[in-house]
């Protein structure tokens, strides 16, 4: 049975109709049209899905629609700014670190939650935060470089 | 590129604009029928095409593996999309720049010789012309033979090739864009899921259609036979729809299957085939050394489970996938629906990571069927991340076997290797040879052929890299292929090469270390071949071999040359025996020849590395009987951000020789070298893959 659920995503606000345990996953990608999100496993093992939720990186696969209803969605498609990407994502294209790409928006939502929350993160959390988000094509090495390029831009080191 | 020799492809597509086309603003429009499937193969032709038109490779718009315009160029696989599609391409593109080249001297009046291209605009000595390949284009036949034209450029004459080029695809994959086949929309599209049988010979015995058809949101089922789907409007009442539909389903008991896969495989009494021999193993005297290896199982296990969308209208099916195949694959269609080809048309849109034959083709076809319950709507399926582990083809379990002689020098006089493995190569071969998982569940199956090993002399399958590429002067390979096995297998990157390299690089090593000679030594003193010699000694360089093997930590070094054709690649790799096996540092010295895209080259080393670290160390499909009871992550651990390792990756550019396929070259390496230094951290060895700390413990004690 549909039912309204209205949320913020990337800054507006957005209303759907929808059966309340309706993944936000589908929500985002079917109904709103966000697909940067991406489905990989549905059981929050693979962190392919992962948004932003009230400053918090989570799977939007299995999270229900109704669990977000008032609350604040951030999504991979909200965090260029006039058409420049972000700083995150800038990295990863220096450092080529992508090959599929598949899995590559969850991991930029992951980290960005993560210096978004912690600014001095260093390694050791980058790859607890990322211990739920695989990658297949064997990337990591360079995803992590361009995650150790972004730190040395936002952090303690930052600008001296 | 050497000499002038045609590409094969361009022998079945002569004409220039089968493959390049000059809009009027320019943008220079390339076809290929080779696919981006995670690679980065796009970017190269782009680089090369490029290169041969002078131009800048921003013009490039690069339409591939769609058969309605694209040259048909079989199957990317194999690391053969360089040597083949590469080439292709560059005649392609250099045909098109001298056919263009021609009538700019005849409006001129000038000689060829004295004009010269910047970024398509053409100089006469020099001097701007006002004549560029987009003006010329409008007064040129592009339908001329390539063979008429072509006179690709000298190495010394390109500009890009071996320069770092930015992947075309990533930025949209970066920025979240629509990059993937998942993510196409299609107007009025319905969502679709599969039943996936619950075993591999399990039958819809009987189902309550009238019970599915009432479950919310199902707007229509797709059966025939004991396939059988369920068709909404929405994703999630299709994926509930699935859940719930299986109460109304009965399924015939599984077959019968073996307890132990790998005993299976290796008890097989399938007939042994010898496929290569060189002087007589048999006959040679000395201290002989042998080593009994396998692997489990395996599954591709990419990101993104397979997806496809089709749609019937008037009798014309359309199909956008992720096949690495789409002209053998419509073939495939043609044979399920007898249809003429001409009537169907299969577009390949990017997936995610594709390491072999996956799903893709399967899912084509399950979308095709649920399709066709629903005339005139597109529709998608997407399989479940369970489905991606059952439905799709598993890679095979293998069992090698390994000896060799050693002379009274100390040096290997002979070695002999036996592989004993199902197929690895079952592809959807055209209308005669579907071989789609669909197909065989339909009312009227139809047959899958029976399973073929191709000859070692073209790469082999089960068998490739069973030979050693040392100088060794008495070599044998034989092979037996298992037939009677209830699991569907096909092609996964390296195919028998990662066991076969783990095989023989293990057993060198354990010869080099039982005579209390350096393994690196040991090999060099085997390798006659210069190209060989030099990325040893620049892996082992770059890890700083031989090291210091303290308690629990050491260096493991192995080397190969892919199909004993492809890419030379050593790799040495830093391990840490502690709570766990970590390897904590992977190196790899590459000669894939004349270096492309070297940025490319080094992300698909360094990326092989991690996967083939992950599945020596982790990985092994399970099975309850005949079912795969392998259905997610956590049944099905692959290496995480937090275990991988520190990967460098240096690459012997040799501008001047032909390029090599690179794609597969660092999965056995890897392997052996894992298993080589933990011999040397723990003092033993596992030798059935995967390699896990309680196997590791067991094997000391």
């Amino acid at each position: 049975m549909s039912e309204t659920f209205t949320f913020t995503v990337n800054g507006g606000e957005v209303t759907v109709e929808a059966d309340r345990d309706t993944p936000l996953l589908y929500i985002l990608r079917n109904d709103l049209g966000l697909r940067g999100a991406r489905f990989g496993c549905g059981d929050g093992l693979c962190g392919a899905c992962s948004v932003i939720l009230d400053g918090h990186a989570i799977f939007s696969c299995d999270t229900p629609v109704w669990s977000v209803a008032g609350h604040v969605v951030e999504t991979i498609e909200g965090l260029s700014r006039d058409g420049k990407p972000h700083p995150l994502q800038e990295v990863i294209l220096d450092e080529q670190a992508g090959q599929c790409g598949y899995c590559l928006t969850g991991i930029v939502m992951r980290v960005k939650a993560l210096f978004d929350e912690n600014p001095e993160a260093g390694r050791d959390e980058v790859v607890t935060a990322l211990e739920r988000n695989l990658c297949r094509c064997g990337t990591q090495p360079r995803i992590l470089r361009a995650i150790d390029a972004y730190a040395r831009r936002v952090g303690p080191e930052a600008g001296r | 590129m050497s000499g002038h020799d045609l590409p094969e492809a361009i022998a079945r597509h002569p004409a220039i604009d089968q493959w390049l086309g000059f809009g009027t603003d320019g943008r220079v429009d390339l076809r290929s029928g080779k696919v981006e499937i995670g690679q980065g193969i796009n970017t190269a032709f782009i680089q090369i095409a490029a290169d041969e038109l002078d131009i800048d490779p921003a013009r490039i718009d690069l339409v591939a593996g769609d058969t309605r315009t694209t040259p048909d160029e079989g199957v990317t696989a194999g690391s053969r999309s360089m040597q083949t599609g590469g080439a292709a391409v560059r005649f392609a593109a250099s045909a098109a720049r001298h056919a263009l080249l021609g009538e700019a001297a005849k409006l001129l009046q000038a000689r060829v010789e004295d004009l010269s291209v910047d970024d398509g605009r053409i100089f006469v000595e020099g001097r701007d012309s006002d004549l560029s390949y987009w003006t010329l284009a409008e007064k040129v036949d592009l339908g001329q033979e390539i063979a008429r034209f072509a006179r690709p450029k000298t190495p010394a004459e390109r500009n890009l090739s071996g320069r770092r080029l930015a992947r075309v695809d990533l930025p949209a994959k970066v920025l979240g864009r629509p990059a993937f086949v998942h993510d196409l929309a299609f107007e009025g599209m319905l969502h679709a899921r599969v039943l996936n049988p619950p075993a591999p010979s399990a039958r819809l015995e009987d189902l309550d259609e009238a019970a599915i058809r009432a479950l919310a949101g199902v707007v229509a089922i797709a059966r025939d036979g004991s396939f059988l789907a369920v068709i909404a409007e929405s994703e999630f009442d299709a994926v509930r729809a699935a859940e719930k539909a299986g109460r109304h389903c009965a399924w015939s008991a599984a077959g019968s299957a073996p307890r132990d896969p790998i005993a299976a495989v290796d008890g097989t009494e399938a007939e042994i085939e010898t496929g290569f021999e060189q002087g007589d193993v048999t006959a040679c005297e000395g201290r002989r050394f042998s080593t009994t290896v396998s692997r489990p199982y395996l599954s591709h296990g990419s990101i993104g489970p397979s997806c496809a969308i089709a749609v019937w209208n008037d009798g014309r099916l359309t199909v956008h996938c992720h096949s690495q195949s789409v002209f053998p694959l419509r073939g495939s269609l043609a044979g399920v629906f007898d249809l003429d080809e001409a009537h169907i048309d299969v577009i390949h849109v990017p997936g995610a990571g594709c390491y072999g034959h996956n799903g893709a083709d399967d899912v084509a076809l399950d979308a095709a069927l649920c399709a066709r319950a629903a005339p005139g709507r597109p529709v998608r399926v997407q399989w479940s991340r369970a489905d991606e582990f059952a439905r799709a083809p598993l890679a095979p379990a293998m069992v090698t076997r390994a000896t060799a002689v050693t002379g009274a020098d100390g040096l290997i006089t002979a070695f002999d290797v036996e592989v004993r493995s199902p197929p690895h190569n079952r592809r959807p071969g055209g209308r005669d040879a579907v071989n789609l998982v669909a197909a065989s569940h339909l009312a009227h199956p139809l047959p899958v052929p029976p399973p073929a090993a191709g000859s070692l002399a073209s790469g082999g399958s089960l068998d490739r890299n069973s030979v050693p590429s040392y100088a060794i002067a008495n070599l044998r390979s034989r092979r037996r292929l298992v037939r009677d096995l209830p699991w569907r297998t096909s092609a996964m990157r390296g195919l028998g090469a990662f066991l076969n390299v783990f095989a023989i690089e293990t057993l060198i090593d354990e010869i080099a270390t039982e005579l209390g000679r350096d393994p690196l030594d040991y090999r060099l003193a085997h390798a006659a071949d210069e190209r060989i010699r030099a990325v040893l000694r620049r892996a082992a360089e770059l890890g700083g071999w031989p090291g210091s093997p303290k308690d629990g930590s050491a260096l493991g070094l192995a080397y190969s040359r892919y199909k004993n054709a492809a890419a030379y690649c050593a790799v040495v790799v830093r391990v840490e025996l502690d709570e766990d096996i970590r390897v904590t540092h992977g190196w790899a010295a590459l000669d894939a020849g004349e270096a492309v895209n070297p940025d490319g080259i080094a992300n698909q080393i360094e990326g092989g590395l991690v996967q083939a670290a992950s599945w020596t160390l982790k990985e092994q499909i399970g099975f309850e009987g005949e079912a795969v009871a392998t259905r997610d992550w956590e049944s099905y651990p692959i290496l995480t951000f937090a275990e991988v390792p520190e990967t460098r990756v240096e690459i012997i550019d040799r501008p001047e020789l032909e390029p090599l396929g690179v794609g597969e070259a660092a999965q056995g390496p890897t392997a052996a070298a894992i298993a080589n230094a933990l011999a040397r951290a723990a003092g033993a060895r596992v030798r059935a893959l995967p390699i896990t700390r309680d196997k590791l413990v067991s094997a000391l004690a």
